[in-house]
């Protein structure tokens, strides 16, 4: 079973994604921001990252440099998922080595089109 | 509704437009017409019904007919047939027809995603010989689909089904809450209303027609029609692009399927080699 990591400071917005991505066939793990999202990492590398931008402690932009930067850290598929909707931010998130970029209101049916273009089913 | 009401709208659509309207589906039915009958400022469905009957208005009569005609879509649509257009048959058909326009058409283009995907997937089509043209048309029986497929304006949930990111950064412009097509696409697609069942030999020759989820809506016996009079458009190195789902009894008769099964169908089975 593929592993998703969901990175959100919501826990309303992780519990949404989770019935989604679980419904979908994957297993979840959660964090509430960069740093501890890392520390899942370390410990087993998922195979897709859900990530949202805003958060504290460390946000998603640099924790996905981090992540791209630690050894097997350039393997899952990082899927943003984020109100920041300007071309600006999404540029920067390709850059930094997103796969896909949602943004948010997002329903099921984006969540899953949005994995799919990413490889993941 | 009353079943004398139904009966009156399937017979509108079989006729007008010949698609088959689903009378055991009154919930969907009515999600359709509820919008139109607030629209033209009647309190109830019930009430609209009545001033088609009553007043037998032609301009009524076809809003209720594209109402109950109107058709989900979004880009890109079956992704894997895309691809395979992108990379092995705008590139097949660009070698054969070097200075001559490729021309294309999406008959049945509802809000303008499908014809938009096709001119994307021609911009990335790889392996092009120089100078090769494209030329694009769509079609609707809708007029209000039309006028927002001209606009080419899509809400953040629109532009986040079916397309890939980097083409809606490549290919769209944020404008607040909505994207826009960028000029450069949009004016390469020319948009007319045209109802299927019309003559349609005077619509000269496209090499690549796509009639997606059309077929499967159809009354049967007028399937075959529109299958026979669209297949007569396309030159011997054509291609009919269908949906996986669409029963494609009709089509099998007249054309063959290209390798891969995603709906695409070829008029000459000789030039199948160079399609696959």
């Amino acid at each position: 079973m593929k592993t998703c990591l969901v990175v959100d400071d919501s826990r309303v917005i992780r519990k949404v994604a989770r019935r989604v991505l679980e419904d979908i066939g994957f297993e979840i793990a959660e964090a509430a921001d960069g740093m501890e999202a890392l520390a899942w990492c370390r410990a087993a590398m998922p195979d897709a990252v859900l990530l949202d931008w805003n958060m504290p402690v460390m946000n998603g932009i640099e924790f996905l440099r981090q992540l791209r930067a630690e050894p097997g850290g350039m393997t899952p598929k990082v899927v943003f998922c984020t109100v920041e909707n300007s071309p600006d931010h999404i540029r920067t998130a390709l850059d930094a080595g997103a796969d896909e970029y949602i943004m948010k209101p997002f329903d099921g049916d984006i969540i899953e089109a949005k994995f799919a273009e990413a490889g993941l089913l | 509704m009353t079943p004398e009401d139904m009966d009156l709208l399937a017979a509108l659509g079989r006729a007008r437009a010949g698609v088959r309207v689903e009378t055991e589906k009154p919930y969907l039915i009515e999600s359709r017409l509820a919008p139109l009958a607030r629209r033209e400022g009647y309190d109830s469905i019930d009430a609209l019904i009545g001033a088609l009957r009553t007043k037998r208005e032609e301009r009524l009569i076809w809003a209720v007919v594209e109402a109950l005609c109107r058709s989900e879509t979004t880009f890109f649509r079956g992704r894997e047939t895309f691809a395979q257009l992108r990379d092995q048959i705008l590139p097949a058909l660009s070698h054969r027809r070097r200075e001559a326009p490729i021309r294309i058409w999406s008959a049945a283009c509802a809000t303008g995603q499908e014809v938009y995907s096709m001119a994307i997937a021609a911009a990335e089509a790889p392996g092009l010989v120089t100078g090769t043209r494209f030329e694009f048309f769509g079609s609707d029986l809708s007029e209000r689909s039309l006028e927002k497929a001209q606009a080419g304006i899509y809400t953040q949930f629109e532009v986040q089904r079916g397309l890939p990111i980097r083409m809606l950064i490549k290919y769209f412009e944020n404008q607040d809450d909505t994207w826009a097509i960028s000029p450069r696409i949009r004016q390469m697609v020319r948009w007319k209303r045209i109802n299927l069942l019309a003559d349609l030999s005077a619509m000269g020759r496209f090499d690549v027609i796509l009639l997606r989820n059309v077929l499967g809506g159809m009354d049967a016996s007028l399937r075959g029609q529109v299958a026979r009079s669209l297949a007569a458009l396309l030159p011997d190195d054509g291609v009919l692009v269908l949906d996986t789902e669409d029963d494609a009894s009709e089509i099998d008769e007249l054309l063959t399927p290209a390798p891969g099964g995603r709906g695409i169908y070829l008029r000459d089975p000789s030039i199948r080699a160079a399609a696959a």
